[in-house]
């Protein structure tokens, strides 16, 4: 329980809802009639309008990235270590803005919404939304907010991606793209987890095809070895080793129910605790949304010729022991950017916490962006 | 005046408004700044230590955290009208690859460096037998990042033999000053070396 936040938090926030009667077209050529984003804001919008950051949250987020919902809960929203006063988002002069994702499971409409069709939740009828959808969703809540230009959009992962298609397309749009442990597209390896992530939710027998909610189940053992997976994913080599070694919870019991490692113990707390939170026709879907990220594909392969047209400047930022997005992906970033002769910096910070790292507390991260961010709150006078 | 203040005239001098420029070594972006201030440039710099890269990326210099000994490869050829390498060249591993990437990635190369030819220098060597140091090299032997000091002398002779087209040469003395006088012995008066050169096949 927390009863008074940290100095350094936002504090208790709320969330708030946003509905858009117009359809909203995707780009799998179907279309949403309607459509609702949850939101949360931190910070206070300045006059001119200028000071505005939305934050893109990665594949398992949501639009709590920061402070808390009541004196009860034990964890503050998950970028707590970057959104706050004095922080490199500084809401005490920056107000930052976070949306959960169309298609997600916290608040915006998602598969689990009565489909206005049928009256009945959308499950497997839920279209494929994509990582240029989202950003679409997201313009129209930026104008219903009266904000005609961000001073940055920022994420890490797959946040990070989101943010360079915000760049592409809405150049005029935002003033700086933060783009943190992100690539310029998924390799065959990260399509390969996210798939092996989604043949464990379908194959689980409460699947039914992603129609769960009419039988009242849910896969929850499928998403939670997906969730697994995808853990040992974020975590390095060397932070699973000094976590857990090859430590025993006991003796060997000769028996595959029982949890003999440590790691085993750790990885299915993870599960577990993530299936009470989280469902598993988003997490198809955000899967399916990374594996179909890549600007490239729409300039006959060439990542540079995609960049060509954004006018913001861009912070890259990448970590050592990263290997789901490692530092070689964000050097094709940059390498696509200075090709481009567009504005940007970049920095590779030394952390052994894995793709993890974007959400840790690792100083020379907060400090470099930090001072990034200090940069852009004097150029848009915030 | 502050020290690095003339070197930073000599070598803004030397770069026309509106080019396109890289720093090696840019340290805290001053250089850069000073730059982007006064000549409109489009800069990038390149730094290893991360401090001093939070410190361009507080002052707004585009700023990317490489190792020079790496070369250069995230740049095209003929990316840069200037590379410049300031007070660098004596710190990198390879100081003869890296020119040769200089010229490949920019049309003009910029590189000033401490001259170890340097009378006082000399004279410290000579009369007390051991490393020499300086305002410009504070360090000892065993802890200074600079591993490739060079005179006056080598580094021109590196140029020729690189075929690299030295354009033009300025040397200041302990003062900071640049005085004819310096230039009857070069190698001998001058602290600071700054040249100008480009490609061998360059016509002028």
């Amino acid at each position: 329980m927390v009863r008074s936040p940290p100095t350094d938090s936002v504090g208790l926030v709320t969330q708030h809802k946003a509905t858009f009667e117009e359809p909203l077209p995707l780009v799998c050529g179907r279309e949403l009639p309607r459509y609702e984003l949850v939101y949360e804001t931190y910070g206070e919008l300045n006059r001119e309008g200028t000071n505005a950051i939305l934050v893109c949250h990665a594949l398992s987020g949501n639009h709590h990235a920061a402070g808390y919902h009541s004196e009860h809960d034990r964890k503050p929203g998950w970028w707590e270590t970057c959104i706050g006063p004095g922080k490199p988002l500084d809401t005490n002069r920056f107000f930052v803005v976070c949306s959960n994702n169309l298609g997600g499971c916290h608040g915006s409409t998602g598969p689990a919404s009565i489909n206005p069709e049928t009256g009945k939740p959308y499950g497997d009828q839920f279209p494929i939304v994509t990582v240029r959808d989202w950003g679409r969703s997201q313009a129209r809540l930026a104008d219903e907010l009266g904000i005609r230009q961000w001073a940055a959009v920022a994420g890490g992962s797959l946040g990070g991606m989101q943010a360079m298609q915000w760049a592409i397309d809405y150049p005029e749009r935002l003033r700086h793209a933060i783009v943190i442990a992100a690539a310029p597209r998924l390799s065959a390896q990260n399509i390969g987890f996210n798939e092996v992530a989604r043949q464990a939710i379908m194959s689980d027998p409460e699947f039914h095809g992603g129609r769960y909610y009419d039988y009242g189940v849910s896969p929850r053992r499928g998403l939670a070895v997906a969730r697994m997976l995808g853990h040992i994913t974020y975590l390095s080599d060397d932070a699973m080793r000094a976590k857990f070694g090859r430590d025993l919870r006991g003796d060997m019991s000769f028996d595959f129910e029982q949890v003999d490692f440590e790691v085993e113990s750790y990885l299915r707390y993870q599960g577990q605790r993530f299936v009470q939170d989280f469902d598993a026709n988003p997490y198809l879907l955000m899967t399916k949304a990374l594996d179909y990220f890549d600007p490239a594909a729409d300039h006959e392969d060439d990542f540079s010729a995609a960049l060509a047209h954004i006018q913001c400047s861009t912070l890259l930022l990448s970590f050592s022991s990263d290997w789901r997005f490692a530092p070689a992906r964000s050097r094709e970033i940059l390498r696509a950017l200075l090709e481009n002769n567009k504005p940007v910096s970049y920095m590779e910070i030394e952390a052994t916490q894995g793709h993890d790292a974007f959400l840790m507390p690792i100083q020379r991260y907060l400090e470099a962006f930090s001072a990034y961010m200090g940069n852009v709150a004097r150029e848009v006078g915030a | 005046m502050n020290p690095l203040r003339r070197e930073l005239e000599i070598v803004a001098d030397w770069i026309e408004p509106g080019s396109r420029v890289l720093d090696l070594g840019c340290g805290d972006g001053t250089l850069l700044h000073y730059l982007v201030e006064r000549k409109g440039v489009t800069a990038y710099g390149l730094e290893i230590d991360p401090r001093k890269v939070t410190r361009c990326m507080d002052r707004g210099v585009n700023v990317v955290r490489a190792d020079l000994d790496e070369g250069l490869d995230d740049f095209h050829r003929d990316s840069f009208d200037h590379v410049i390498m300031s007070q660098t060249i004596q710190a990198v591993r390879y100081p003869d690859k890296l020119l040769e990437d200089m010229l490949r990635v920019g049309r003009h190369g910029i590189v000033t460096f401490p001259n170890i030819g340097y009378w006082r220098l000399r004279l410290q060597l000579l009369l007390k037998g051991r490393m020499p140091r300086s305002p410009a090299l504070p360090n000892a032997w065993y802890n200074s990042p600079n591993i490739h000091l060079c005179t006056v002398r080598d580094f021109e002779r590196l140029c020729a033999t690189m075929g690299v087209q030295i354009r033009e040469r300025r040397l200041l003395d302990r003062a900071h000053r640049s005085t004819p006088f310096i230039n009857l012995a070069p190698n001998l008066l001058g602290e600071v070396a700054i040249y100008r050169f480009v490609r061998g096949s360059e016509t002028l």
